[in-house]
């Protein structure tokens, strides 16, 4: 699927969809729509809107307009000389998500599904959160087009996160505290679900990452490819040659597919994603559902799961609101099956250890989850040559993260 | 494919009434308490629902997703499901059981398996709820092979394209969703639903039973008045929520469901 020749040509992004589900959104063996009956017709719905507005450059003017005078792109892609030097080996370019109106990657997505919602008439969005930044990428977007927005959102999560919940009461949104199940992302999920299922026809539910029923992962990575596109250019400008080794931390794999899914025809450029170890990956207390998980279907794809035998989800854990869930996006089940993608995964601890480093060594606060792929990222280019580069995907920025860092370094007791 | 619920269908027409379809949560709330409930509620319908406990219920309201929380928290298996299926079908043999739940409990044993021992129980359909007539391929085969009904939803956004997919790809019965929503929201306005129901029959030969809402005897009198089935769940699940203590649960729930089979017998009850 291309625009029409010549329409609208862009010195960065390019718009042809490569790697595309089948017709019912299957990755192979991967993906698909198993969503209920009433869900059926507004997926449809939504994927139609999709393919006619990616087919029509006036939709791309509006979203690159907004991407760049609105969300401030391009995104700088950072040579971290001090880290390089810090870690001793490959030379360490940061892609600063975290540069982002709102602070983290999620927005370039929320602008593309907002624009849809816009161009169907919808009046009203919801969205599950975790980390709090897609919730606030939603109500931000629902700020600027003038809709209701209401954010489902995990008890667990609004107090490990309290900062964005109240940015989003601040913008206008309704934050509705969930309190099913681990009152965490996944929960979040079934509760918008179960709103959508009530409200599909004046509603659009706004999802946060490259998993969920067709279309959302293919709609989802579109979105974030600006990521990749971007740090493909800069790299070749800064550098004069492709990566070695692109990384990622993966929470649904939103962050990921953006910046991975432009090299994949890359053969020579290692793709690693890195997942939430949490107390380690022996502990049964994790969230690494493409190391550790087993096929299953949750939230209407088929994908990675963390299961017990009979099929029933199990509870994750992660320091990080935002990889704390069960699944995984079906495209990167399917890369990893394919030999496409290289796994790694970071403990708490470890994700810890590298917000401060980075933090101390280049004067930059990252999220908890870009933490872990700094974490994993500077593991792994400790063991390479000066000569070869990696990019590390920095998805967010940690401010929403404070209170958590202070509390886990012990700096909030008896005021030290 | 199972005639048992073609049979149950064909009765129910020939005795001027719709068929009473009653759900219960398998191992709500513990197996033991469970198999009693299951036999109480069965002695008064036609077709029994015996839902698979799912951790993460995403079309169930708070009523039935607390039903899969008891279930669980008290240890029931999937093999628990197999058990309660064989012990109503063992006290029973006429009526039809029709296992509901969710993908992945089956995708984890294997749909293969998974029909092989449903089957085994004396179970005549399986409805998936996050299973449409698309992904059909998944369970299909497996489906057929045991001689299991699958059963499809509609609901009021499918259009007539999806309506004609159902009744291609599905069996036993269709099931209208009477709301967009939730189980154990608010009925939808009876009206549409008459209006609907005559609509999917206009392109079906299947009969259409409706559920998702229906809480009051009156309700389920209305509905029996153009149905095949009338479906109860939330209500008769809520029974159970209601009282801790397990004689009375039985008594309640006998009590509702002796109401609700008088409402689709299209006897006169008080609303
Ligand atoms: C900064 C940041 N990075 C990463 C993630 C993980 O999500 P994904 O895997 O979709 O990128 C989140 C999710 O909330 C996030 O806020």
């Amino acid at each position: 699927m291309s625009l029409p020749q010549g329409s609208l040509d862009h010195p960065l992004y390019h718009f042809d969809i490569s790697h595309a589900p089948d017709a019912g959104g299957h990755f192979g063996r991967f993906g698909g729509r198993f969503a209920a009956e009433t869900l059926m017709q507004p997926l449809k719905e939504i994927e139609e809107a999709f393919y006619a507005a990616w087919a029509d450059p006036e939709f791309h003017r509006e979203r690159l307009d907004l991407l760049k005078n609105y969300v401030g792109r391009a995104t700088p892609l950072y040579h971290a000389e001090r880290l390089t030097k810090l870690t001793g080996g490959a030379q360490i370019y940061l892609k600063r998500e975290d540069l982002n109106h709102t602070g983290a990657h999620k927005i370039n997505n929320t602008i593309g599904q907002g624009l849809l919602a816009r161009r169907m008439g919808k009046k009203r969005v919801i969205a599950e959160t975790g980390a709090g930044q897609h919730g606030v990428a939603t109500a931000t977007v629902a700020a600027l087009f003038g809709m209701q927005c209401d954010i489902y959102m995990g008890r667990e999560d609004m107090a490990r996160q309290m900062p964005n919940v109240l940015r989003m009461r601040l913008l206008g949104a309704n934050v509705i505290p969930v309190d099913s199940g681990s009152a965490t992302l996944k929960d979040a999920v079934n509760e918008a679900l179960r709103n959508w299922v009530a409200t599909c026809e004046d509603t659009f539910y706004i999802f946060g990452t490259a998993a969920g029923p067709h279309p959302y992962p293919l709609l989802v990575r579109q979105f974030h490819t600006v990521i990749g596109q971007e740090a493909r250019a800069q790299i070749l400008e800064q550098a004069g040659r492709l990566p070695d080794v692109a990384v990622a931390c993966v929470g649904g794999g939103s962050n990921a597919m953006g910046l991975l899914h432009p090299f994949r025809d890359d053969a020579d450029v290692r793709l690693v994603a890195v997942e939430a170890a949490g107390y380690g990956l022996d502990s049964g207390r994790h969230a690494a559902s493409l190391a550790a998980g087993t096929a299953g279907i949750l939230h209407g794809n088929l994908t990675f799961l963390l299961e017990d035998a009979e099929g029933q989800v199990i509870p994750t854990h992660s320091i990080s609101a935002g990889l704390d869930y069960p699944g995984v996006g079906p495209e990167l089940a399917l890369m990893l099956e394919e030999g496409r993608l290289q796994l790694d995964a970071a403990t708490d601890d470890e994700a810890l250890a590298a917000l401060q480093q980075l933090t101390r060594c280049e004067g930059i606060i990252p999220a908890l989850e870009s933490s872990h792929a700094l974490a994993a990222g500077c593991r792994l280019a400790a063991g390479m040559r000066p000569d070869q580069i990696m990019i590390i995907n920095l998805s967010g920025r940690g401010d929403k993260d404070m209170d958590n860092v202070f509390k886990h370094l012990g700096w909030l007791e008896d005021g030290k | 494919m199972s005639t048992r619920l073609a049979q149950v269908f064909e009765r129910c027409r020939a005795q001027g009434r719709a068929a009473l379809v009653g759900y219960l949560t398998a191992g709500d709330p513990n197996p033991q308490q469970s198999r009693e409930l299951l036999l109480t509620l069965a002695a008064h319908c036609d077709i029994i629902e015996i839902g698979m406990p799912f951790s993460d219920p995403m079309a169930d309201g708070p009523v039935i997703e607390a039903a899969s929380v008891r279930a669980l928290a008290a240890g029931t298996h999937i093999s628990d499901v197999f058990e309660l299926s064989r012990v109503v079908r063992q006290v029973n043999p006429d009526m039809g059981i029709v296992l509901m739940g969710y993908a992945n409990v089956p995708f984890a044993m294997g749909f293969e398996l998974f029909s092989e021992r449903a089957a085994a129980a004396g179970v005549d359909g399986v409805l998936i709820v996050d299973i449409p007539p698309e992904e059909g391929a998944i369970c299909d085969a497996a489906f057929k092979a045991h001689a299991l009904d699958r059963i499809l939803l509609l609901s009021p956004t499918s259009p007539d394209e999806r309506i004609r997919l159902a009744c291609d790809e599905g069996s036993g019965f269709l099931y209208y969703v009477s709301l967009t929503g939730i189980t154990g929201a608010d009925m939808g306005d009876i009206n549409d639903i008459r209006s609907k129901v005559a609509h999917i029959r206009s392109l079906s030969g299947m009969p259409v039973c409706v559920g998702f809402g229906i809480k009051t005897a009156a309700q389920a009198a209305e509905v029996a008045a153009f149905a095949d089935g009338v479906v109860v769940g939330s209500h008769f699940v809520s029974q159970i929520a209601a009282n801790s203590d397990a004689d009375a649960a039985l008594e309640a729930l006998d009590a509702s469901a002796a109401a609700m089979q008088a409402a689709t017998s299209g006897f006169q009850l008080e609303a």
